[in-house]
C-alpha cells in the first residue's frame, strides 16, 4: 500500500501511515473474514443443496464476538493512536524563535508566502493596498514590513526545523495540501489556523489546492522546495537583497 | 393460497374505506386519478418513476464528467456540439461546466434521485401496504409533498438553462464560493432545495403518524416488517434534521440577494478588489449547519436500503431474520447516534482535541450498530434454503458493497489518517460504495421485489440477472481503483483530473480511462433494466397476490391494489417473517393467515 502513497518526507508521516495501513490490515481481515462466510453460505445454503429452511438459524455467540472485537480493535486505534496523534498535530505547535514560521495566504488561485524577515515580526496587511503587485496588500511603510519577503506559489524552506505555518484565505476556503508531508489544513477567510510539521527530506514537491475554490482550482498549485539550511540561508539572504531598493524608499505605498 | 381473500370473523369494513369491493376505480377523471390523486400508491409510483428518471439524468452527467477526466480537453462526443458556447465551446468542456456538472451530480442523486425513490417511492407505496392502512394518515399533505418535490426538481434542472449556468460549488455549497455573486445557478440551488427540503418534511410527519396511527389490529410495534422500522427512523431524521438546512439556505439566499452577511466574514478581497459585504459572518457556520444535515441525510439514504435488504433477505432465505430485535434496537441507535457526529466532516477546518476526540469517538460508536444490522443479515442467511431471484441477487449484493463502504469510513473517521485522505478520491469510493453499490443496488432489489405488486405483472429474471452481473462487476471497476487514486493523494474536484501534479502520475492518472470506460459500460447494462421495466409492463407475467410468497401484508392485497387497498380489513396474527415454522403445513406463514388456516 506504502507503494501507492506519495513518499514520506516529514517527520510525522511514517506515524501517520502506520495508523493508515493498521486500518486497513483491520478492514482486510473483517472483509475476508465476512467474505468467507458469505461465500460459503451462499454456497452451503442454495435451494438445491438445502430445500428446506432451519427456523431458528444460526446459533452460538459468534455475532456477539465479532461486535466486541470490532469494539475493541476501534477503543485502540483511537485511544492507541488517533487521539494523541491528533493533538501533536493541533496542540504541541514549535515555539515561534525556535521554528521557521511563515504566513501562507490562499486566494483565487494562487498561494501568497510571506516570511516575516530577520526581525521575526509580520508587517501590517491592508486589503485597500491589494493590487496585482501586492496580492496581499503588505504595508510596505510599516517597519516591521520592511524586511518581509513575499513569494506567490513557492514556498522555500530548510530541512530538519520546525515550521510553522499560519494560514488563511482572503476570498474563498482553499486547503493547503502537502501530501509528501502528511499535511492537510483548510485555509478560511476570517479565520488564521496554525499548522506545524518538520520536513526531514530535501526535495522539489508541491503544494496542493484541496478544497474547491472555483474554476481555476484544479491548477492552483504552489511549489515546495525543501533545501538544505545553507541553501535555505542563501535563498533567504537573496530575496532579502533584492528588497534593499523597496527598504530604500520608503515612499513605495 | 387463499384466493378468496381474508375474511378475519366477519368483521365489519373499514368505514372510511369506499367501494373496496372493487380493487380497481375507473371513474375519476385523468386529472383526479394521476395530477391531483391522493392515493399513496400513486403518488408512491409518481415518486418512484421520476426518481429513477432523475438517477438516470444525475448518471448521465457524471457520464459527461468522466469523459472530460478519462480525455481531458478531447471534444466531447456524441452531444458535445449540442451543449453551447459557454458550456462546451467545440465540444471541449470548460472548467465551470465541470464544476457545474458535479455540484449537480451530486445534489440529483441525492436528494432528487435517491432519498425520493427510497422514502417518496417505496416509503409511500410499500409502508401503509405493510401497515395494513387504507392510505396514508393525511392523503392531502401527501400530494403536496410530491407537488413540492416537482418544484424543487424544475428549479434545479432550469438553472442549467440561466445566464451562467447552474450552481457550480458543489453538492456541498460551501460559501463563500457558494455566496459569490457569479452564477444564478446558486440561488436557483438555494430555491429548490427550499421545495426539496419543504417535500421531505411534509412527507416525514405523514410516516410518523401514520406509522403510530394507522397500523392494522394486532400489529405491535414488535411484528412491524423492518422497512417499516427503517421507514420510521428515517422519517424522524428528515423531520430533526432538515428544519437547520432550511433555515442554513434561507440565509445562504439573504447573503446572496439581499447583502446580509452570515456566512462572510470582513476582508474579503476578490480578484484585487475588497468585495463589499458587511462582513463579521463565519462561513464555518454554514458548515455545521449543513453537515448537520446531511450526516443524518446519510443514514436516511441508507436505512430504507437495509429496510428492502431486510425483507428481500427474509423472503429469499424462507427463514426469520436473525436478530429482528437486535436490528430493530440497531436501527434506532443508529438514528440518534447519526445527529452527534457531523464535524467529521471537518476534521481539516482547524478543530482542536476535544472537539475532534468527542466527534472521533461518536463516529466510532455508530459503526457498531451498522456491524450489528450487516452482521444480522448476514447470520440470517446460515441455515437458508436461498433462492437466487433478481431481487435477491440485488440484495446479496448489498452486503459485501455496503460493508466495503462502511470499512472504508473507518480510516476516515479517524482524524490523522483523514489528513491524507480528506477530499481526495478515497472518500469518493468510500461514500459512493454505500450509496451506489450500496443503496442503489437495494433499491433495484426493491423494485423487482414490489413490481409485480404495483402492477400484477412479474420483471424477466434473464433480463433482471443481465442487468445485475453487468451492473455488478462494472460498478465495482469504477469505485475500486478510486482508492489505490485516493492513497496517491489525488484531490477530488478536479477539472483535469489532478493531470498536473507529480503525485499522480503513472497508475493514479491512468485508472481514471479505466473508470471512464467501467462508468460508460455501467451505463449500457441499465438499458436491460429499462426494457424489462416497460416491456413487463405489457409482456410480463401475471401474478396472483402473493407471487413471492412472502409473509408481509402488502402481500395479501390484490395486485396491483385498488382505492383503499385490502378487501377486508387486516388482522395481524404474528411476526414479520415467520417462514419455514417447524410443524406448518407450508414454509410461510403469513401475518394475515389466522391459525387455523395454518392446519
Amino acid at each position: 500500500m506504502l507503494n501507492w502513497m506519495p513518499i514520506q518526507a516529514s517527520t510525522h508521516a511514517a506515524e501517520i501511515d502506520q495508523m493508515t495501513i493498521l486500518v486497513h490490515w483491520l478492514m482486510l481481515v473483517m472483509f475476508v473474514g465476512w467474505g468467507a462466510f458469505f461465500v460459503f453460505v451462499l454456497f452451503r445454503f442454495r435451494r438445491g443443496a438445502n430445500p428446506s429452511a432451519s427456523y431458528a438459524g444460526a446459533k452460538g455467540k459468534f455475532a456477539k464476538s465479532t461486535e466486541i472485537a470490532v469494539a475493541i480493535v476501534e477503543i485502540v486505534l483511537l485511544v492507541g493512536y488517533a487521539i494523541p496523534s491528533w493533538a501533536i498535530r493541533v496542540k504541541a505547535f514549535p515555539a515561534e524563535n525556535e521554528a521557521v514560521v511563515v504566513r501562507v495566504v490562499g486566494t483565487q488561485f494562487a498561494w501568497n508566502i510571506q516570511y516575516p524577515g530577520p526581525d521575526g515580526k509580520f508587517g501590517r496587511t491592508d486589503i485597500k493596498l491589494v493590487g496585482s503587485d501586492n496580492p496581499l496588500g503588505l504595508d510596505r511603510s510599516d517597519p516591521a514590513a520592511k524586511d518581509d519577503i513575499t513569494t506567490i506559489n513557492q514556498l522555500n524552506l530548510p530541512v530538519d526545523r520546525p515550521v510553522l505555518v499560519h494560514l488563511s484565505s482572503m476570498d474563498v476556503i482553499h486547503s493547503f495540501g502537502l501530501y509528501e508531508m502528511r499535511v492537510k489544513q483548510d485555509a478560511i477567510p476570517g479565520i488564521q489556523i496554525p499548522v506545524w510539521f518538520i520536513p526531514n527530506r530535501i526535495g522539489e514537491y508541491e503544494i496542493a489546492c484541496s478544497q474547491l475554490c472555483g474554476l481555476g482550482h484544479f491548477r492552483m498549485r504552489g511549489f515546495l522546495t525543501i533545501q538544505s539550511d545553507a541553501a535555505y540561508r542563501k535563498w533567504f539572504d537573496d530575496q532579502e537583497k533584492e528588497l534593499q531598493p523597496a527598504a530604500a524608499t520608503p515612499t513605495a505605498r | 393460497m387463499d384466493k378468496t381473500g381474508i375474511h378475519p370473523g366477519g368483521r365489519p369494513a373499514h368505514v372510511d374505506v369506499r367501494g373496496h369491493d372493487e380493487p380497481h376505480h375507473e371513474e375519476l377523471g385523468w386529472w383526479r386519478k394521476y395530477v391531483f390523486s391522493t392515493d399513496h400508491k400513486v403518488i408512491g409510483i409518481q415518486y418512484a418513476i421520476t426518481g429513477l428518471l432523475f438517477l438516470l439524468f444525475g448518471f448521465t452527467l457524471m457520464m459527461i464528467m468522466r469523459w472530460q477526466l478519462a480525455y481531458p480537453g478531447r471534444p466531447i462526443p456524441l452531444i458535445g456540439q449540442w451543449l453551447g458556447q459557454d458550456r462546451a465551446p467545440m465540444g471541449i468542456m470548460l472548467p465551470e461546466f465541470y464544476n457545474q456538472l458535479g455540484a449537480m451530480h451530486g445534489t440529483i442523486m441525492v436528494f432528487m434521485g435517491v432519498v425520493p425513490l427510497a422514502v417518496g417511492g417505496f416509503g409511500n407505496f410499500v409502508m401503509p401496504l405493510q401497515i395494513g392502512a387504507p392510505d396514508m394518515a393525511f392523503p392531502k399533505i401527501n400530494r403536496a409533498s410530491s407537488w413540492a418535490y416537482v418544484l424543487g426538481g424544475v428549479t434545479m434542472i432550469t438553472s442549467f438553462f440561466l445566464r451562467g449556468g447552474a450552481a457550480q460549488s458543489g453538492w456541498t455549497s460551501y460559501p463563500p464560493l457558494a455566496t459569490l455573486p457569479i452564477a444564478n445557478g446558486q440561488t436557483m440551488w438555494l430555491l429548490g432545495m427550499i421545495f426539496l427540503i419543504t417535500s421531505s418534511l411534509l412527507g416525514s410527519i405523514n410516516f410518523i403518524v401514520t406509522i403510530v396511527q394507522l397500523r392494522a389490529k394486532g400489529l405491535s410495534y414488535m411484528r412491524l416488517p423492518f422497512f417499516v422500522w427503517a421507514q420510521f427512523v428515517t422519517s424522524f431524521l428528515l423531520l430533526l434534521a432538515f428544519p437547520p438546512l432550511e433555515a442554513a439556505g434561507v440565509l445562504q439566499l439573504m447573503d446572496r440577494l439581499a447583502g446580509t452577511s452570515f456566512f462572510m466574514p470582513s476582508g474579503l478581497v476578490l480578484s484585487g478588489r475588497p468585495i463589499p459585504v458587511s462582513g463579521n459572518g463565519n462561513p464555518l457556520l454554514w458548515q455545521h449547519l449543513f453537515w448537520f444535515l446531511a450526516h443524518p441525510e446519510v443514514y436516511v439514504l441508507i436505512l430504507p436500503a437495509m429496510g428492502i435488504v431486510a425483507e428481500i433477505i427474509a423472503n429469499n432465505t424462507r427463514k426469520p431474520l436473525w436478530g429482528y430485535k437486535a436490528m430493530v434496537y440497531s436501527v434506532t441507535t443508529l438514528g440518534f447516534l447519526s445527529f452527534i457526529v457531523w464535524a467529521h466532516h471537518m476534521f481539516m477546518t482547524g478543530m482542536g482535541t476535544t472537539m475532534s476526540a468527542f466527534f472521533q469517538t461518536t463516529t466510532m460508536i455508530i459503526s457498531i450498530p451498522s456491524v450489528v444490522i450487516l452482521t444480522s443479515l448476514l447470520l440470517s442467511l446460515w441455515g437458508a434454503s436461498i433462492r437466487f431471484t433478481t431481487p435477491m441477487l440485488f440484495a446479496l449484493a448489498f452486503l459485501p458493497m455496503f460493508g466495503i463502504g462502511g470499512l472504508t469510513g473507518l480510516p476516515l473517521g479517524l482524524a490523522p489518517s483523514d489528513i491524507h485522505l480528506h477530499d481526495t478520491y478515497y472518500v469518493i469510493g468510500h461514500f459512493h460504495y454505500v450509496v451506489a453499490p450500496g443503496t442503489i443496488f437495494a433499491l433495484f432489489a426493491g423494485i423487482y421485489h414490489w413490481f409485480p405488486k404495483a402492477t400484477g405483472k412479474k420483471m424477466n429474471e434473464v433480463l433482471g440477472a443481465i442487468h445485475f452481473w453487468g451492473s455488478f462487476i462494472c460498478i465495482n471497476i469504477v469505485f475500486m481503483p478510486m482508492f489505490i487514486q485516493g492513497l496517491a493523494g489525488m484531490n477530488r474536484r478536479m477539472y483535469d483530473g489532478g493531470a498536473l501534479y507529480t503525485h499522480n502520475a503513472g497508475l493514479p492518472i491512468k485508472l481514471n480511462l479505466v473508470i471512464g470506460i467501467a462508468a460508460w459500460s455501467l451505463g449500457l447494462f441499465q438499458i436491460p433494466f429499462i426494457v424489462n421495466f416497460f416491456g413487463s409492463l405489457k409482456w410480463g407475467k401475471a401474478v396472483d397476490r402473493n407471487p413471492w410468497e412472502a409473509t408481509t401484508l402488502e402481500w395479501s392485497a390484490p395486485s396491483p391494489p385498488g382505492h383503499g387497498n385490502f378487501l377486508t380489513e387486516p388482522i395481524v396474527y404474528r411476526g414479520p417473517y415467520e417462514y419455514s415454522v417447524p410443524g406448518a403445513a407450508k414454509d410461510f406463514s403469513a401475518q394475515f393467515e389466522p391459525e387455523k388456516a395454518q392446519a
